[in-house]
C-alpha cells in the first residue's frame, strides 16, 4: 500500500517542474498584469493604485479604437483569404497524392522561416522603391507605388506578407485532414455520379469540418494578438494606420514606460481572444479524453 | 481540384474534356502558388552574389560572377559570430528544458495517479492559447529588477513555458498509446516510478520526443517577441536579432542584406528538407480533428 501511495507522490513530483515553470512565467505575471492595470507603474518604482484611470484613458483614446478596428479587419482577412487559398490548394493536392509531399514542403517553407528574415526580405527586395522588385517594375514597365507608405493600403500590404507566410500551414493541415476522409464514402459518391463540387461539399467538407472549425478558432484568437509582422514592417505606421492592440501595448510598456496602460490594453486584447479560447478549450476537451 | 474527381469517372464514358480542363486549372493554381511561395526566396538566392549597383539596376537579373564579399560584410554587420552562439545556446536550452519538463508531466498526466490531474490538464489546455502580452510586461520588469535581462537561461525558461502546453499534449498522446500493463509489470518487478519512467516509458516515447525537439527548436530559433524583449544588449543578440540590426543601416548595401538573409534562411531550409518527414507530421499533429 505504501508503494502505491509512493507512485502518486512520485507522479506529483513529475508534474511539478512543468507546473512550476508555467505558473512562475505565465500565471503569476498574468495575475500581476490584472493588478497593474489598476495602477500607475513605470516598471521600476512602487506602483500606486489609481482605480479605473487607465481604463478611462485607454478607452477614450481614438488610437485604441483604431487599433481594435485594425485587429477586427485582420481577423476578417485571415478568416477568409488564407483559408480559401489553402482549401483550394489542399483539394488540388488530393488528386495528386504522389507529388503532394513536394508541394507541401514548398508551401511550408515561408512558414518555417523566422518572421525577422521574412519581413526584412520583403521590405528590401520586394517593397523598397530603390532596391525592391516594385521599384524595378515601376522604373522599367509600369508605375507602381509602395503600398507600405500609404495609410489606406499599408495594413493590407503587411497582411499580404503575413498571409504569404501563413497559408501553407493551413494547406498542410487541411490536406492531412482531407486524407482521412473514408475511401468508401468517396467511392459511394462517385458511383452515385456526384460532381467534383458535390463530392467536396457533401463528403470532404463535412469530414474535415472539425479541423476547419479549430483553425477558424485559432485564427480568431491570434488575430487579436498579431504582432511580429506589423512591428517588423511598419511599427504601426504610417500615421498609426497599421497600429494593432499588441503594438499599442508594447509602445506603452517599452517606449513611454506606462506599464499600467500597457497592462490595460493587454487585458483588452486578451478578452477578445478569450471568447475564442473558451471555444477552443471546449473543442479540445473531448479530444484529449479528460 | 476536386472537380476533377467526378469528371474522371465521367471520362470513362467519353467526356474527358471537362476533366482535362480541371486538371490544367489545378496545375496552373499549383504553379502560381509555388511561384509566390518561392519568389522572395529566389530573389534572395540570385541577389546574394550581386553587388548593390547590380541589384538596384535589375533585381531579376542573374549574377554575372560569383562573389563572396557580400557574405563577409553581412557576417560582420549582422554580428553573426555572436548571434550563432547565442541562438544555439538559447534554442538548445529551450529544447532541453521543454523536453525534461514536458515528458515527465505528460507521463504523470496520462497515468492519472495524482489527485487534481484533471484540473492540471485543463490548466495546460488554457495555457496553450494564452497571449504572450498577458504576462509579458510584469515579467519583464520583475526580471529586470533581478538583473536577468540578457540571461539566456532566463529567456530559454520563458520560451519553454510557452512551448510546454503543446509539448505536453503531444507527448501525452504517446504515453496514452503505451499500455498500462507495462507500468504494472515494471512495478511488480520492483521498479520505482522514476526507473519505470526512465527505462521503460522514455525509450517508448522517443518518436514523440524527436518531433517535439524539432518543433520547439525551430519555434525558439525563429521566435521574435520574447527574444527581442529579453535578449537586449549587443552581446546578447541572436542570429535573427543581429540580422534585424542591419535593416536600414545597410539600405545602400543590398548585397550584404541579401547575403545576411541567405545566411539566416539557408540552414533552416536545409534543416527542414532533411527532417521533412517529422515536419509535416509535427505541423499537423494536434491540428487535425475528428
Amino acid at each position: 500500500m505504501a508503494r502505491f501511495r509512493s507512485v502518486a507522490f512520485s507522479h506529483a513530483l513529475f508534474v511539478a517542474p512543468a507546473l512550476v515553470v508555467s505558473v512562475a512565467i505565465v500565471l503569476l505575471p498574468a495575475l500581476l498584469t490584472l493588478l497593474v492595470a489598476f495602477a500607475d507603474w513605470d516598471g521600476a518604482s512602487t506602483p500606486t493604485f489609481v482605480g479605473l484611470k487607465n481604463f478611462q484613458a485607454v478607452f477614450s483614446d481614438p488610437v485604441f479604437w483604431g487599433a481594435l478596428f485594425n485587429n477586427v479587419q485582420w481577423m476578417v482577412i485571415f478568416l477568409t483569404i488564407p483559408m480559401a487559398i489553402a482549401m483550394v490548394a489542399a483539394s488540388i493536392l488530393m488528386r495528386r497524392k504522389r507529388s503532394s509531399a513536394v508541394f507541401q514542403i514548398i508551401f511550408l517553407l515561408p512558414y518555417v522561416l523566422s518572421p525577422v528574415a521574412n519581413a526584412v526580405i520583403w521590405q528590401n527586395i520586394i517593397f523598397d522603391p530603390i532596391s525592391g522588385l516594385l521599384g524595378f517594375v515601376s522604373r522599367s514597365w509600369f508605375p507602381l507605388f509602395n503600398p507600405l507608405t500609404d495609410t489606406r493600403t499599408a495594413l493590407y500590404a503587411v497582411a499580404g506578407v503575413d498571409i504569404w507566410h501563413f497559408w501553407g500551414y493551413l494547406a498542410v493541415v487541411f490536406f492531412a485532414a482531407m486524407r482521412q476522409t473514408p475511401e468508401d464514402q468517396l467511392e459511394a459518391a462517385f458511383i452515385e455520379g456526384a460532381s467534383g463540387w458535390q463530392v467536396f461539399w457533401n463528403v470532404t467538407l463535412p469530414n474535415i469540418l472539425p479541423t476547419v472549425a479549430l483553425m477558424l478558432v485559432l485564427v480568431t484568437i491570434f488575430s487579436f494578438l498579431t504582432f511580429d509582422y506589423v512591428y517588423l514592417i511598419t511599427q504601426g505606421g504610417p500615421a498609426r494606420s497599421t497600429e494593432m492592440l499588441s503594438t499599442f501595448a508594447y509602445a506603452f510598456a517599452f517606449t513611454s514606460f506606462q506599464v499600467g496602460k500597457a497592462a490595460t490594453v493587454a487585458l483588452a486584447m486578451s478578452f477578445f481572444g478569450l471568447i475564442a479560447s473558451l471555444v477552443y478549450v471546449r473543442m479540445s476537451r473531448s479530444e484529449i479524453q479528460l | 481540384m476536386s472537380q476533377g474527381a467526378g469528371k474522371q469517372r465521367a471520362g470513362n464514358e467519353g467526356t474527358a474534356r471537362p476533366w482535362e480542363a480541371a486538371r490544367v486549372a489545378g496545375n496552373i493554381y499549383l504553379a502560381v502558388a509555388v511561384l509566390i511561395a518561392m519568389l522572395p526566396l529566389l530573389l534572395v538566392a540570385i541577389n546574394t552574389f550581386k553587388p548593390h549597383v547590380a541589384i538596384v539596376a535589375n533585381p531579376l537579373s542573374l549574377p554575372t560572377s560569383i562573389n563572396f564579399d557580400n557574405f563577409s560584410r553581412a557576417w560582420r554587420g549582422g554580428h553573426f559570430s555572436t548571434g550563432i552562439v547565442n541562438s544555439l545556446l538559447l534554442s538548445g536550452s529551450t529544447v532541453l528544458i521543454t523536453l525534461a519538463c514536458a515528458s515527465l508531466a505528460a507521463y504523470a498526466l496520462a497515468r492519472r495517479q495524482i489527485r487534481g490531474w484533471q484540473a492540471i490538464t485543463i490548466y495546460f489546455l488554457c495555457a496553450t492559447t494564452v497571449p504572450i502580452q498577458l504576462f509579458l510586461f510584469p515579467l519583464y520588469f520583475v526580471l529586470a529588477k533581478l538583473g536577468l535581462i540578457g540571461n539566456f537561461l532566463a529567456t530559454a525558461t520563458i520560451l519553454s513555458a510557452i512551448n510546454l502546453p503543446i509539448s505536453i499534449f503531444l507527448l501525452r498522446a504517446y504515453v496514452l498509446g503505451i499500455p498500462r500493463e507495462i507500468d504494472d509489470a515494471a512495478f511488480m518487478d520492483g521498479a520505482t516510478p522514476w526507473q519505470t519512467f526512465r527505462h521503460v516509458i522514455l525509450p517508448l516515447m522517443q518518436p514523440g520526443l524527436i518531433t517535439v525537439a524539432i518543433i520547439v527548436f525551430l519555434n525558439s530559433w525563429n521566435e521574435f517577441l520574447i527574444t527581442t524583449t529579453f535578449q537586449k544588449g549587443r552581446g546578447n543578440l541572436t542570429m535573427t536579432l543581429g540580422y534585424l540590426s542591419m535593416n536600414g543601416i545597410y539600405a545602400t548595401d543590398q548585397g550584404a542584406m541579401m547575403a545576411g538573409a541567405f545566411i539566416l534562411v539557408a540552414p533552416i531550409i536545409v534543416f527542414v528538407l532533411i527532417l521533412q518527414r517529422f515536419f509535416i507530421a509535427g505541423m499537423s499533429a494536434g491540428a487535425v480533428k475528428g
